[in-house]
């Protein structure tokens, strides 16, 4: 049945990987990138289950951390071209 | 006992399964981007969901069920975020959503009257 | 204080559930990191009743079955929609306000909003939302303004007491 799974997800995740191909813009691919990060996840637990080795499910929780960030990291670069914040020159910030 | 836990969570992953492919299907269908967020929410909330809560099923009250919740929590709470952040990035860069601005309008007044007025009465109480 | 107390005992409690292995040396090196990650987010200033809302907890429990529930029926409709040969959708951006007090309130509301497939939150301006909707069902959803309506009652007031109302 797990395998099923696997086999579903692998499927969507084609899918997703078209949509990200053609995406007319790059915040279709973002979502489309951020779809397929939440479909990895998915696929290490499944596969985690599939070989009766549930340790894989620290790794799911280590890439669900790492697709947060980094979609939002790819987003804020995407609309600032820039990782910093954008403060004022003479601003000297909080700390 | 043992066999309705198997069923359930053989039908939850399954549900799952199907809920992810209609997502996909929606990513690839809807025609902008603004639409398309709501196939990837399918993704992100139900697919996920049933596909995670089929594994807990499986796993029974062990630690890995615990994981697993975890998972499930810290999806929840960072995927509106990440939609939320991607929504402002598109809308700064001038990105338009299609909008049908036919049927519902008056519907939608007349919701938007009641509403108001219900928040009035909350706001005096 | 309280709210860097509870930060600790949820690290605490994380720790233990991730590594399950109650040996001393591995105790103290939990109990070094929840030391140093508190210190951090006192610095940062994050530590308030926002960064760590316990006041809000109990009624958030009660809140997030109810929530679950509407997810699982916006889906539906939403599944539907994508699997219709015509794809029926209204895609519409719906102004809203919303009726909570505090920004966490605010937050509360339109991740809720988000995370219910057919509506997404835009925009978010002191309380000022653009809503994009997909499907008819979904803005008839938004508008009857039940989940505001839920989402106040588990924000109760800025200070953490509960509002009583009258006439309900």
């Amino acid at each position: 049945m797990f395998s099923a799974a696997a086999l579903a997800i692998l499927v969507t995740m084609l899918l997703v990987l078209i949509r990200a191909y053609k995406g007319p813009t790059v915040y279709d691919r973002i979502l489309a990138v951020n779809s397929f990060g939440t479909l990895t996840m998915l696929l290490i637990s499944v596969y985690g289950f599939l070989t009766d080795r549930p340790e894989f499910l620290d790794i799911t929780m280590v890439y669900a951390l790492i697709n947060f960030i980094g979609t939002i990291a790819v987003s804020k670069f995407v609309r600032f071209g820039d990782l910093a914040p954008p403060v004022p020159e003479n601003d000297p910030g909080d700390i | 006992m043992e066999m309705l836990i198997d069923i359930a969570s053989w039908v939850l992953l399954l549900g799952g399964s199907v809920f992810i492919l209609i997502g996909a299907i929606g990513l690839i269908r809807l025609p902008d981007m603004f639409s398309r967020m709501h196939g990837a929410g399918i993704i992100d909330t139900m697919g996920a969901l049933m596909l995670f809560a089929g594994m807990m099923l499986q796993a029974g009250l062990t630690m890995v069920s615990v994981k697993i919740f975890l998972i499930i929590l810290f999806l929840m709470f960072t995927s509106p975020t990440t939609t939320h952040a991607l929504a402002r990035a598109a809308l700064d860069a001038g990105q338009e959503p299609i909008r049908d601005d036919d049927p519902t309008d008056e519907i939608e007044l007349a919701l938007m009257r009641e509403l108001e007025e219900e928040r009035k009465r909350l706001s005096k109480t | 204080m309280i709210h860097a107390l509870s930060l600790g005992g949820a690290l605490g409690i994380l720790w233990l559930l991730l590594s399950g292995i109650f040996e001393a040396w591995l105790l103290a090196l939990g109990f070094g990191s929840i030391i140093v990650i508190v210190i951090i987010a006192n610095r940062m200033d994050v530590i308030d009743h926002e960064g760590h809302p316990i006041h809000i907890s109990w009624r958030a429990l009660l809140f997030w079955p109810w929530l679950a529930w509407e997810i699982v029926k916006a889906n539906i409709d939403v599944a539907k929609v994508i699997l219709h040969p015509k794809l029926p959708i209204t895609p519409k951006v719906l102004h809203i306000k919303a009726s909570q007090v505090t920004e966490l309130g605010h937050v509360f509301y339109a991740n809720s909003i988000t995370l219910t497939p057919g509506t997404v939150t835009l925009k978010l301006i002191n309380g000022a939302m653009d809503i994009h909707a997909l499907t008819p069902s979904s803005i008839e959803g938004l508008l009857t303004g039940e989940m505001d309506r839920r989402v106040h009652d588990v924000e109760g007031m800025a200070d953490g007491t509960v509002e009583v109302k009258k006439n309900v």
